[in-house]
């Protein structure tokens, strides 16, 4: 018997916080620090919480729920046949005949939920993000499915007209300005190597930047140990827009999600990501 | 004043849509402005007429924001009009207190509680003093702006309007219209003012 | 009941890489909710890894340890198939046990 230290990847998670500690001190070269947080990710990427929460939404996809009794494993269809995962996460957005809708992961699982399962949907949306260390069921649901499409491409099918209405629309809600700021998506993602304060900005219209934007989701985000969604991406960018709150898995949502996950067809998505 | 601003973009948003050749995102935009419409709701002080737009936005909108010269000529001395100014014409505040409302960025988001004061945002997108080294880079760096510009009376009037209302300058400017939509009072302004021209600013050393 | 664990064991040469993400909130004690109330402490204090039923690491833990916590293990002399078992008690007394196989 022996005692143990708490390796690595703890005094990494400590180191992180004493980096960011430092950023005021003296002239900062912004390449090399997002190069170290890479290094972390690297290092983190096969020991990263996001799992225990596919782990959790493995538990919930099979087990029969809800007021009919039914499993999503027995009955949601994520676009390639009843309960098939493997690389179903990276074509959506996609259009789904049943819903008569383009829907994005998220909200094709929230619609199997209240159409196979029988939940409410306004039960579901009451608290749809997770903060402090309550998870939502569906945020673990949709890294569950998320980590069956792990190193498989982006294929969004912009051939299916329906799908490309929404991304042109989404392309367009991405442009419009608004609020009292006067601030649209595009002010602060829709040109390459802008920054606020640290914080780099992908431009959500490029290949390279919507890569940036759709990799990583869903994520755990270190400050806070939350398991976030990329809908909830989409409702924070909004706040700090100084727009209202978007409604849960609302059409506006998937548009933007079609619009980003589309421009970023080909690249090859690495599962559930760890974010700062 | 407002009123007349209105009246003005009222007369403008038609005469851009006639003027304009049929483009063929035109639908899009359409079905985004309605899918926006149908899809938000209000929260806290995030209220939903902040989805509509204004005659500024609006032009901006519709022109990838790049509206014609004249048009925007047009706008840009009605923005420029309704600039208020300091009553007793002092337009230099206290650079430390500006220092301190640039680093703020609270306000206006629905979880930000409604009301004064809110935060100039300025570190955000610029870069200004040295001592701070994260800053944004949506907007030029600041850095040496009294140094390179002078802090002549002109300057200062510039400055002042500017972060009053950058729209009045340029009108499709990503920057907010700070005094405008009066979420910053003229003292604090004036403290911006005087972080940006003052000598004794950090910005200038 | 606690959220399982998720343990990998991956078999280097003879050394075996044990990774353990454990599920738990790990709250301090220290910290006060939105209306300034203390939330109270709520973390692991004591882990353990027995290898084909023999203890071969026993720890202590505390509160200052972060949420959905990672720790990681060498294993010397380990061979395919063996069996790691990872279990864990917090203060309130909750526990839980997961097992993996080396591979």
């Amino acid at each position: 018997m022996r005692k143990f230290r708490i390796m690595s990847a703890l005094c990494a998670l400590t180191s992180a916080g004493v980096f960011a500690a430092h950023v005021q001190a003296q002239e900062v070269d912004h390449a090399k620090a997002d190069a170290e947080f890479a290094k972390f990710r690297a290092e983190m990427e096969d020991s990263n919480p996001a799992e225990l929460f596919e782990l959790k939404g493995e538990e919930l996809w099979k087990a029969k729920r809800g007021p009919n009794n039914v499993s999503l494993a027995e009955s949601c269809d994520l676009g390639l046949g009843v309960g098939k995962l493997d690389g179903a996460y990276v074509l959506m957005p996609r259009y789904f005949k049943d819903a008569d809708a383009v829907m994005d992961a998220e909200r094709r699982v929230v619609w199997c939920m209240t159409e196979k399962q029988g939940f409410k949907f306004d039960d579901i949306a009451k608290k749809p993000f997770a903060s402090g260390n309550y998870t939502p069921e569906i945020t673990s649901l949709v890294t569950y499915v998320a980590g069956h499409s792990r190193n498989k491409q982006f294929a969004v099918n912009l051939k299916d007209p329906k799908v490309r209405e929404i991304y042109e629309t989404g392309k367009e809600i991405a442009n419009y300005r608004a609020g009292p700021y006067d601030f649209s998506c595009n002010t602060c993602h829709g040109s390459d190597g802008k920054r606020i304060r640290m914080q780099n900005l992908p431009n959500i219209g490029s290949k390279e930047g919507a890569t940036k934007s759709v990799m990583g989701w869903p994520g755990y985000r270190m400050t806070g140990g939350v398991m976030l969604t990329h809908q909830w991406r989409m409702n924070d960018c909004f706040r700090q827009q100084r727009f209202p709150e978007p409604k849960y898995a609302s059409d506006t949502i998937t548009a933007l999600l079609t619009y980003m996950t589309a421009n970023a067809n080909g690249v090859m998505y690495k599962g559930p990501g760890i974010k700062r | 004043m407002t009123k007349k601003i209105i009246l003005a973009t009222l007369v403008a948003v038609p005469f851009m849509a006639a003027a304009l050749p049929a483009q063929a995102d035109g639908a899009y935009r359409a079905k985004a402005v309605a899918m926006i419409q149908k899809d938000f709701k209000p929260r806290g002080q995030a209220s939903l007429d902040r989805l509509a737009e204004d005659g500024v936005q609006a032009i901006c909108n519709r022109t990838g924001n790049n509206p014609p010269a004249e048009i925007a000529k047009m706008l840009e001395a009605d923005q420029m009009a309704a600039v208020v100014y300091p009553a007793d014409g002092q337009l230099m505040g206290d650079w430390k207190k500006g220092e301190k409302l640039a680093q703020s960025g609270k306000g206006f988001t629905w979880k930000d509680k409604p009301g004064l004061p809110v935060g100039g945002n300025c570190y955000n997108c610029h870069q200004i003093s040295p001592k701070e080294q994260a800053y944004g880079t949506v907007g030029p760096s600041l850095l040496h702006f009294g140094k390179l510009r002078g802090n002549t009376a002109e300057t200062q009037k510039y400055v002042y309007s500017k972060i009053y209302n950058a729209k009045a300058h340029n009108l499709c400017s990503e920057m907010p219209r700070f005094g405008r939509i009066e979420a910053l009072g003229t003292n604090q302004i004036k403290d911006l003012v005087a972080l940006l021209l003052d000598p004794e600013s950090p910005v200038n050393k | 009941m606690a959220d399982p664990m998720k343990i990998r064991a991956q078999l280097k040469g003879d050394e075996a890489v044990i990774r353990v993400l454990m599920s738990h909130p790990m709250e301090t004690g220290q910290r006060k909710d939105g209306d300034g109330k203390t939330i109270p402490a709520h973390f692991i204090q004591s882990i353990t890894v027995a290898v084909n039923g023999k203890t071969v690491v026993s720890g202590q833990t505390g509160g200052s340890v972060s949420r959905n916590p990672v720790f990681g293990f060498k294993l010397k002399g380990a061979k395919a198939g063996d069996k790691v078992a990872v279990s864990w008690i917090d203060n309130k007394g909750d526990k839980r046990t997961d097992e993996t196989t080396v591979a």
